[in-house]
This record gives structure tokens, sequence and C-alpha cells, in this order.
């Protein structure tokens, strides 16, 4: 093993250690929820790992959300998820997911969430506000920059969202013209997706075309998906069937629906909800390129 | 048929008739959008640089590459002719196709034809090779000038450095992986 991995498991240890501390502090609750599930939130895109006669979660979402139902106002976790299908400079099949959920709050309370959590993790590791990435500086003290779906399109994408979203070119777009285009200096929040870009998402009031979702940048990383929680069980299933009707469009087989999560769903309260990709964040402070620098083991080693 | 699964530096495939090899590959993924396969892919023949981006679902033709020993025939123009000495089948390379191999080859040579399809598209040397010096300055008794190395050319028109006691008509080895003087051939 390298000795540039070799410290960063180091840091990695320093990081999880950072973000329990800081969760704890403000009062959440650190839940465990199972690992193989019946049933993952069908999404046309994700590709769940079978595990049994079941699969292995993609995200803990589902059972947290579940905890929300029943009482629970804060809570976070820290596990392992599995991706099918996704490996590449930034992405490794299994990886480890921070989530977090809070009751009676929007996205606007996860973005300071967000601001907060990174200048707590990259002071305490890093020893001060700034960090060196890529070449580029970032300063996490110092707020985060907040710009639309809409106005990265037109500023960075040369195009409409609308233009993309016909041509099935929106995810192309977004990685290739305006993600690197993303300012550098300070965290990004890329923020109100279009509704079909949003599957359990809450609509923005005032504006039912755009979801009310985020996704946090810093570095040019993708480091966390957001959003306002759809509380609706019957706005929930047809957005699953719809992500259904999307997969078999692309010749991938129907996932079953998380019944059990949809019976709940009725009795959420108002709250939001994000994923953190924590080898990303690891990625981040180790000035690392790749997250093959920060895994103990990659899928090829084993 | 590879899909975009298969996608990784060292893969050949063929895209509208030509044999590619990736040189390049990144995987790309917004959380919870689509995959993009970015790729870099150099021609086989040509040597032309390409930037391909692919999605799920893609798939593609495996290259058909085969490569045979064959003895090296003669040169007419530009055309190399190569022949498979079991089935006496010849192919026809271009020179252009040839690289560095052609400042090595000497008739009735053994060497590795790279065919796509029935078309010769590359070729590899033995590493190494031995070659007559046909021209060279002598080695003057005496020189301080402290040059260690001096021009030559070989009977293929190759010119390369060799050693100051290398003298014409004399042979050497050459190491055609890198196509320097490797050493002296004895007797």
């Amino acid at each position: 093993m390298s000795s540039f991995r070799r410290a960063n498991l180091h840091l990695r240890a320093r990081i999880m250690q950072a973000v329990r501390e800081f969760f704890v502090a403000r009062g959440f609750l650190e839940v465990e929820t199972p690992h193989r599930i019946p049933a993952n939130a069908p999404e046309e895109h994700i590709e769940p790992g079978r595990a049994g006669a079941g699969y292995l979660h993609t995200s803990p979402e589902l059972c947290m959300k579940r905890l929300l139902c029943r009482g629970y106002g804060k809570i976070f976790q820290i596990c392992r998820c599995w991706r099918d299908n996704e490996r590449g400079r930034r992405h490794a099949p299994e990886f480890t997911m921070l989530e977090w959920y809070r009751c009676d709050s929007d996205y606007s309370d996860l973005m300071k969430d967000c601001q907060e959590l990174l200048e707590q993790v990259v002071r305490t590791v890093c020893g001060g506000t700034m960090l060196s990435y890529q070449g580029g500086e970032i300063g996490f003290g110092d707020g985060m920059r907040r710009i639309s779906v809409r106005e990265a399109f037109e500023r960075f994408g040369g195009t409409t969202i609308e233009a993309a979203l016909r041509n099935g070119t929106f995810d192309e777009i977004m990685v290739t013209a305006i993600e690197p285009a993303l300012p550098q200096d300070k965290p990004v929040i890329l923020m109100d997706y279009p509704a079909q870009m949003a599957a359990l998402a809450r609509l923005k009031p005032g504006d039912p075309t755009v979801g009310e979702r985020f996704e946090l940048y810093a570095g040019g990383l993708e480091l966390a998906n957001g959003f306002s929680e759809l509380n609706d069980p019957h706005e929930q299933r047809t957005r699953f069937l719809e992500a259904n009707a999307g997969r078999a469009r692309a010749g991938l087989p129907a996932l079953p629906l998380p019944e059990p999560f949809l019976a709940d769903l009725g009795y959420m309260p108002p709250a939001a909800g994000i994923a953190l990709g924590i080898d990303r964040l690891v990625m981040l402070c180790a000035d690392a390129e790749r997250i093959d620098d920060v895994i103990a083991f990659t899928p090829e080693e084993l | 048929m590879y899909t975009v699964a298969d996608l990784k530096k060292g893969l050949k495939l063929t895209l509208d008739g030509d044999p590619y090899l990736v040189i390049a590959f990144d995987f790309t993924k917004p959380g919870k959008g689509q995959a993009l396969y970015r790729t870099k892919m150099r021609n086989m023949i040509n040597g032309t640089i390409l930037d391909r981006t692919y999605r799920s679902g893609e798939t593609f033709e495996p290259a058909s590459l085969e490569e045979r020993q064959m003895e090296y025939l003669y040169k007419e123009g530009t055309h190399y002719t190569f022949m498979d000495q079991q089935t006496y089948e010849q192919v026809v390379m271009e020179e252009a196709a040839m690289g560095d191999a052609k400042n090595f080859l000497l008739e009735n040579l053994k060497v590795d034809v790279l065919l796509f399809g029935e078309k010769a598209i590359g070729v590899t040397l033995p590493n190494f090779v031995n070659l007559r010096v046909i021209q060279t300055e002598p080695w003057a008794k005496g020189d301080t000038s402290g040059n260690d190395s001096k021009p030559a050319t070989v009977e293929t028109g190759y010119v390369l450095r060799v050693p100051p006691f290398i003298e014409e008509g004399e042979l050497i080895t050459i190491d055609t992986r890198n196509g320097e003087y490797y050493t002296r051939v004895k007797g």
C-alpha cells in the first residue's frame, strides 16, 4: 500500500470521527438500519445489487424516513451502500454514505448543515478553513455559492434545461460542461432541479416545475444530494412507477415497489434529508484524484 | 459483443469498420443521473485519435485481430510483402503502417504480422536484429575529444549512434524496441 493511501486511511478515520461529533453535538441520534432489504426506491439510473431474495440497499433513505414516521426527529447514519456497475475514478460499487434527516425542516436547513459540517470537518482535520484540491484553493469559512440549475445551464451549459431534457442530454451537459465550470473558490450549492429530476423531493411552493432538491459540490467533486422530502404517498407511487417505465424504455427490468415505505409515508412529518459520499469527502480533504487512494481495498484487489 | 461495462484502457474494438485501441477511459455519473463512459481511442491503422462518449446499453464489436508469424519477402515502392511459411499466403503492408519496423527489416526476417481481418496493420519484430554497418567514420586513434559514440549507417539505411571502435563492414546487434546499438557481433 502506498504511503499516500496509508495516510489517507488515518485521515478517513479522523473525518468519520469529526462527522459523528458534529451530529451528536447537534442532537442527532446515530441509527443503523438494515442493509439487506426487499426493495429500494426504484431509480432509472441506479442498479441495486441482489442479495438473497432481496437487494442490498443503494441508500438507507427508505428505512430512515420510516423512522421519521415513527417519531424520530433528527437522525444520522454512516453506512456502506452498494450500486452495481459504478466503477470509475470517483466511483466504487461499494462505498460509504452519510445520511441525515431532520423533521420540521426543508432543504435550506440542510444547506446550512452542509456549510457548518464542511467547515468543522476541514477545520478539525486540516487545521484551518482553506483546502487545496487538485491545484485549486477552496475556502470553507466564508459561506457557499448558490446557483440554480436553470442559471447553471444558461451560464455554463450554453443551453436551457428544457432543450437539454428534450434532447436527453441533461446529465451529459451537467458532467461535461457545468461541473467543470462551477466556481472553485467556495463550496457550491446547485439547487432547484427540474421536477422530473427530483423523484423523492417536494415541489417548490410557487414553482411546480422544479423540485426542492440540491447538490453540494466542492472542488468540482459532487459531494451530496439533498431535498425537502416528498411525503405524499400517492405522488410518490406515481414517481416510482415512472422510474420503472423509464427502466423499461432502457431495456432494464422493473424493480419491486417498497410497499411498507409507501404505507408509512402518509405519516411522515414535513422533513428534509440528504446523502453525502464519505469517500468523496475524504478525497477532498486528502487532495486525492481517485477514490482508490482513500479506500482500504478496491474491488479489483478483492 | 462488448458492452459499456467492458470498456477499459487497452480494449480493442471495431468502429466504422476500423480497429480502435482504447487509450483513456473514464466513468462519470451524477449521483442520480445517467452513467457516461468517456473514452479516447486510437485508430490502429492510421493513428487518428478519437474522443467518444457512450451511455449504458450501448454495445461494440470486438476488433478481430490476429497475430501470425510471417517472413519478410521484399519491398516494392511503399509496399512491403510478407509470407506465411505454412500456408504460403502473402500479405502486403503499407509503409505508413510499418512505423519504425522498416528500419530493421531484412529479407527473410521472421516477424509477427498483426492482421485485422485480411488486412495487415502492424508488425512486431524480434527484440534484437543483426545488421551490417555500411558507412561510418574510422576511429581516429588518439582522439581525446571525449566523444563516446559516432553515427553509423546500416544496410537498411537506418542511422544510429555506435561506439567509436565499430568499423565499416562489421555486424552489430540493435535493440528494435528503442532502436539503439546493443553489442558487436564477434567473428
